[in-house]
């Protein structure tokens, strides 16, 4: 790989300036950016630590809500009891990601960045719009079978990989972002764009900021929820779709439901329209897969994901079938 | 016997659990240098540009070798069966001398330079153009370009008993189908890597490799150099799998870089370079038909094969053999067919041909039971031959349906409903197939020595090949019972062509090749030890015969009259004593392989030898999602003698993880349109993780074959077949739908 300056940040502010150099780069576990490293995709000059910054900590705010460090490791996220208790789909979501030691090093920052895992991304032999603009898009009549089924373009089709957003989404998290110009909060849905004519700008973050912390509202109906990640094998493979689900059910009706997707779109994809239907239905197998219907109504398929669809069908039925179950939240 | 059967660990389990074992890039050489490819991005055509300019000027580069500037090799040989390292070239193409792309790839630059993140960074900023000629990449599209495939003295690829087709179409009961396997690849834990060094006119390289003579013999060919001036050591290969059998490109090219700058050179692979430069298995398209009459006894069995193989090499597999062998079918055809492609030469792994044919063989058989209305394992039994169906050659052993009946007994097989979907526990379908294993036993022959020292110790010195699957360990089993010796006197010096050259770790025969060359060395060992005693004045076994005297306790006695051998050797005054077998000279050598060929095709023209065995499967579905899981395995095989119970179930047991990649995970990518793997990494090659196998019951019957050196028929491979024909049809158990195209993966079960 390229040669680079190393800089570790002891604190925020050194972070902060230290990425207003030109070709600077964070470096949170690096489980995805020395790869990246490696393969030529990114070529950072500088590389600046931010692992020693004190920003890996879970705190309960005085109003509810959860505030998580962004340099949280995911397993010590997971483990920690308030996220196991009040958010278990978000602790199911990060133990399902990757395998213990890679979670052991990602950190939370980290994951809400990682790239798309479209295998033509990081071959430099490839054509790939993403990692050179202009070029066009092997997935495209390629292999395509991960490909999204949401929100995907004519310049590109890949999916962010994440599990851990895929919770976050459905919970209606919160982004804090710190840059050397000062702090803002952004929702995480909308956080990550879909792909249009560029697919290379993948996120509103800017250059210079740096993730600081995710937040969480206060969710009562969280505490019964779950994550359900279908997948290739057993273990440590990427979502072909995933489903992050939480659901309230007053006297056999559908009082409250949140409802994400994982390995469909750019972005963990919020499903806005099956909440919608679900809100006010009775709590039975019809309307979870009418609730799934709504929302799959818009996906569309590449030459070789039309599966995905109907796996996202089931996956949504069968989850929340499991959540409706006595005992089913587990 | 004390040794031989028993659990014994591993001799080099601590060198390498505690790091100690080194590995062919682990050696440390004063002034080393670190050599990286780069790969050619088309399939087919010709190198027009390449400009090395930045990557020359980086520094602390050593050198930029292309076709440009590299030193003039000799090609590689032309391929002939009789002289056995000629085939040892993975590819025809002799690296670096040619500008022509013959697969996407392949090396067409390699950097040296004073730390391998250098050698990394200057072949990224290597640029290099290319004129494309059309290329045949896609295999499916292929198939009707295939050409029957040629039959060598080793491996037949057609074979015909009666009129098949004829038959087929009169019988009562047919089943003609069609089955498609994926591309997959080794994938051993230890990446493809070679340490070479030059001094003055001597090469020595530390290579992986399941056969140290043929890369010494192959690299003596290209550098022009006396096969003696040529040294490959190998002491630890970390997995292999059939992947480090020939010559590949990095191997070659590491000794050229070393030869180039005057320094040692190490190269290891990345993983995506080992995808872009071993080959793997062939993808397959098979065609299965078996006529039967109403009780099952089947009257034709056609099995036909359409596989790759690169046009610049690549191994022709032996995918109908299985189909020769198991079913006492009235009618037989088989015929294997290849089509040439302008990709990389696939290359043997794990039970090349085998694993895949009875995965085509073993579905189908289910599938006519199914129709028959029949137990599986009961339609087997009704078709079990007596000798070989195809000649009615003797089987030396077999014991298939013993393996079965103890399996089914074991695994609970009676019980199950044969309805499909009839098993259910919670979301999960539950299925169980079976389907039977079956390889070949293999014989070659193997060089050694054997020298009893005056301290009671005995030295072995053979090049056999340690990939983990403990042969050293086997060979100092049967060494110290052989000579009644304790094991820990007993030493085996391997990996490395300094010994005596002893045959290639492959098609599961390296322990019976070295058991044999063992057992005729230590008998030969035991008349001189026994000569010298008898001759010697004063010795307790002066005038004694042979048949008066017994060997135990490491020494030789007559009731209590006898002494050690120590004392045999000191009395008489020897250092050591030793027994050879094969020829240390060229001339003896010729000698010795047309001897043993001939001995060898006798020998099969007698007898079909084999190990064979039960795989028993339980599979989960999830049925919602098609997940597939597998729940439980049994594996009961007959693979004769047994020489070391622990080796052996690791053996068998990770042939069976092997198939199970095969049969729901494993499959490389080529892009059809430019021939170029696109998942050349084990984060989107799945390889079954921990979470992906249960526990695998392991049992063998441990019943000598009678024509093989001490009844050993090879393990190394049986493990794998079967596999993915059980799982294929516990599948269709647990869901009611046959998947006849590997890997199963769950879209094709929504
Ligand atoms: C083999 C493999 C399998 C995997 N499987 C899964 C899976 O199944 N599911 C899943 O969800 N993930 C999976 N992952 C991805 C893994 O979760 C991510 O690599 C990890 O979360 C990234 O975190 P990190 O701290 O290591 O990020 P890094 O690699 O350090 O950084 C990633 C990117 O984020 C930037 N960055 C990091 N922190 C910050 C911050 N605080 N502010 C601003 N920018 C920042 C970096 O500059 C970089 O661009 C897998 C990864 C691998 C290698
Ligand atoms: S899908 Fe996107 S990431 Fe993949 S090749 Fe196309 S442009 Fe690149």
């Amino acid at each position: 790989m390229k040669d680079f300056a190393y800089v570790s940040a002891p604190d925020v502010a050194t972070a902060v300036r230290a990425i207003t150099e030109p070709g600077a780069k964070f470096l949170g576990g690096g489980t995805n950016l020395v790869d990246l490293m490696r393969q030529n995709v990114e070529r950072p000059d500088t590389v600046v630590d931010i692992t020693r910054l004190p920003l890996d900590r879970v705190e309960e705010l005085p109003d509810g809500r959860i505030r998580i460090g962004a340099m949280m490791r995911n397993s010590a996220l997971a483990a920690h009891r308030l996220i196991r208790t009040r958010y278990p789909m978000l602790a199911q979501a990060l133990l399902a990601g990757a395998s213990g030691q890679l979670r052991n090093m990602a950190t939370v920052g980290g994951n809400v960045l990682q790239r798309t895992r479209c295998p033509y991304f990081v071959d430099l032999a490839a054509r790939c719009n993403k990692r050179e603009p202009g070029s066009g898009c092997d997935a495209i009549g390629g292999f395509n079978r991960n490909a999204a089924i949401f929100g995907a373009s004519e310049s590109c089709v890949a999916t962010h990989p994440s599990d851990m957003c895929v919770a976050l989404a459905a919970l209606d998290a919160t982004i804090e972002l710190e840059s050397v110009r000062g702090v803002r909060r952004l929702p995480l849905v909308g956080f990550h764009a879909l792909p249009g004519d560029a697919p290379q700008h993948e996120t509103a973050i800017a250059a210079d900021e740096l993730i600081t912390a995710i937040e969480l509202p206060d969710l009562p109906v969280a505490a019964r929820s779950r994550y359900r990640k279908v997948r290739d094998r057993a273990s440590y493979a990427f979502a072909l779709v995933s489903v992050a689900a939480a659901l309230e059910v007053r006297d056999g009706v559908v009082t409250e439901a949140r409802l994400a997707l994982g390995g469909v779109a750019s972005r963990p994809w919020r499903a806005h329209a099956a909440e919608r239907a679900l809100m006010g239905a009775p709590a039975t197998e019809e309307s979870f897969r009418r609730a799934a219907d709504a929302e799959l109504a818009g996906a569309v398929a590449q030459s070789q994901n039309a599966f995905k669809i109907e796996l996202a069908r089931r996956a949504v039925t069968a989850t929340l079938r499991q959540l409706h179950l006595p005992g089913g939240a587990a | 016997m004390r040794y031989v059967g028993q659990p014994i660990d591993r001799l080099d389990g601590v060198a390498k659990t505690t790091g100690a074992a080194r590995f062919s890039a682990e050696y440390p050489y004063p002034n080393l240098a670190y050599a990286a490819l780069v790969h050619a991005t088309i399939a087919r055509g010709r190198i027009t540009r390449i400009d090395t300019g930045t990557a020359r000027k980086t520094p602390g580069v050593l050198a930029v070798i292309t076709h440009g500037n590299a030193p003039e090799m000799k090609p590689a040989p032309k391929p002939n069966q009789f002289d056995m390292s000629t085939l040892a070239a993975a590819t025809s193409v002799n690296y670096l001398n040619t500008d022509e792309v013959y697969w996407n790839g392949q090396p067409v630059a390699v950097v040296v330079a004073e730390t391998l993140d250098v050698a990394r960074e200057a072949a990224y900023l290597i640029e290099v153009e290319y004129a494309e000629y059309p290329a045949a990449v896609d295999f499916a599209a292929e198939e009707g370009n295939a050409r029957p495939q040629k039959s060598t003295m080793l491996s037949e690829a057609d074979g015909r008993k009666g009129d098949a087709e004829a038959a087929l179409a009169d019988a009562p009961f047919a089943l003609d189908l069609r089955y498609t396997t994926a591309q997959v690849n080794h994938n051993a834990i230890e990446p493809h890597s070679t340490t070479a060094y030059w001094d003055g006119d001597h090469l020595i390289l530390h290579e992986g490799s399941q056969n140290v003579a043929w890369v010494r013999d192959h690299l003596a060919i290209r550098f022009d150099l006396p096969k003696q001036n040529v040294r490959v050591i190998s002491p630890f290969v970390g997995g292999a799998f059939g992947g480090k059998s020939f010559v590949w490109p990095g191997t070659v090219l590491t000794a050229l870089a070393a030869k180039v700058t005057g320094r040692p050179v190490r190269m290891m692979l990345t993983r995506e370079g080992v995808f872009r430069t071993v080959g793997g298995r062939t993808p397959s398209i098979q065609r299965v038909a078996i006529g039967a009459q109403l009780d099952g006894s089947m009257t034709a069995l056609i099995h036909t094969s359409v596989c790759q193989v690169g046009r610049t090499g690549g191994w022709s597999e032996q995918v109908t053999s299985v189909s020769r062998h198991l079913y006492d079918a009235a009618n037989i055809q088989v015929q294997q067919n290849l089509v040439g492609m302008d990709l990389l030469a696939n290359t043997i792994m794990r039970a090349p041909g085998e694993s895949i044919g009875s995965f085509a063989l073993e579905a189908t058989v289910d599938e006519l039971a199914y129709e028959l209305g029949l137990d599986p394992i009961e339609l087997r039994a009704r078709n079990e031959p007596a000798r070989n169906p195809l000649d009615g050659k003797a089987f030396s052993h077999r014991l298939l349906m013993e393996c079965f009946e103890e399996g089914a007994k074991e695994f609970g097989w009676a019980g199950r409903p044969q309805e499909p979907g009839s098993m259910r526990d919670g979301r999960w379908l539950i299925g169980m197939g079976v389907a039977a294993a079956y390889h070949p036993a293999w014989r070659f022959p193997a060089n050694l020595t054997v020298r009893l020292s005056d301290d009671g110790t005995v030295l072995i010195r053979c090049g056999l090949h340690e990939m983990g699957m403990g042969s050293a360990t086997a060979v100092s089993q049967i060494a110290a019972d052989a000579l009644c010796v304790p094991m820990a006197a007993v030493t085996v010096a391997y990996g490395d062509t300094a010994l005596p050259d002893t045959t290639t770790a492959g098609a599961s025969s390296q322990t019976a090749s070295v058991t044999a060359s063992l057992l005729a060395a230590c008998a030969k060992l035991d008349r001189a030890v026994f000569t010298l005693a008898r001759k010697t004045p004063g010795s307790p076994l002066r005038g004694l015969r042979r048949a008066d005297v017994t060997a135990r306790d490491g020494g030789l006695y007559n009731g209590s009259r006898g002494e050690s051998y120590h004392d045999i050797l000191r009395r008489a005054g020897r250092a050591s004593v030793e027994a050879r077998v094969g020829a240390d000279t060229r001339l003896g050598e010729i000698a010795d392989q047309v001897r043993s060929m001939s001995k060898f095709l006798l020998d099969r023209r007698r007898w079909v030898k084999a190990a064979c065995g039960a795989q028993f499967c339980e599979v989960l579905v999830d049925s919602d999602t098609g997940e597939t899981r597998i729940s439980r395995w049994l594996g009961v095989f007959d693979v004769g003698r047994v020489v070391n119970a622990k080796t052996a179930a690791s053996q068998l047991r990770g042939g069976i993880v092997m198939g199970i990649g095969l049969a729901l995970t494993e499959e490389t990518l080529v892009d059809p349109r430019n021939g170029r793997i696109v998942n050349a990494s084990l984060s989107e090659y799945h390889v079954p993780v921990h979470a992906d196998i249960p526990v695998i019951d392991v049992r063998y019957l441990d019943d000598p074959d009678p024509t093989m050196p001490l009844g050993v028929v090879g393990i190394g491979e049986v493990g794998v077949t079967g596999v993915a024909g059980a799982v294929a049809n516990a599948v269709f158990h647990a869901t009611g739908k046959r998947i006849r195209d590997l890997p199963i993966t769950l879209d094709k079960l929504l």
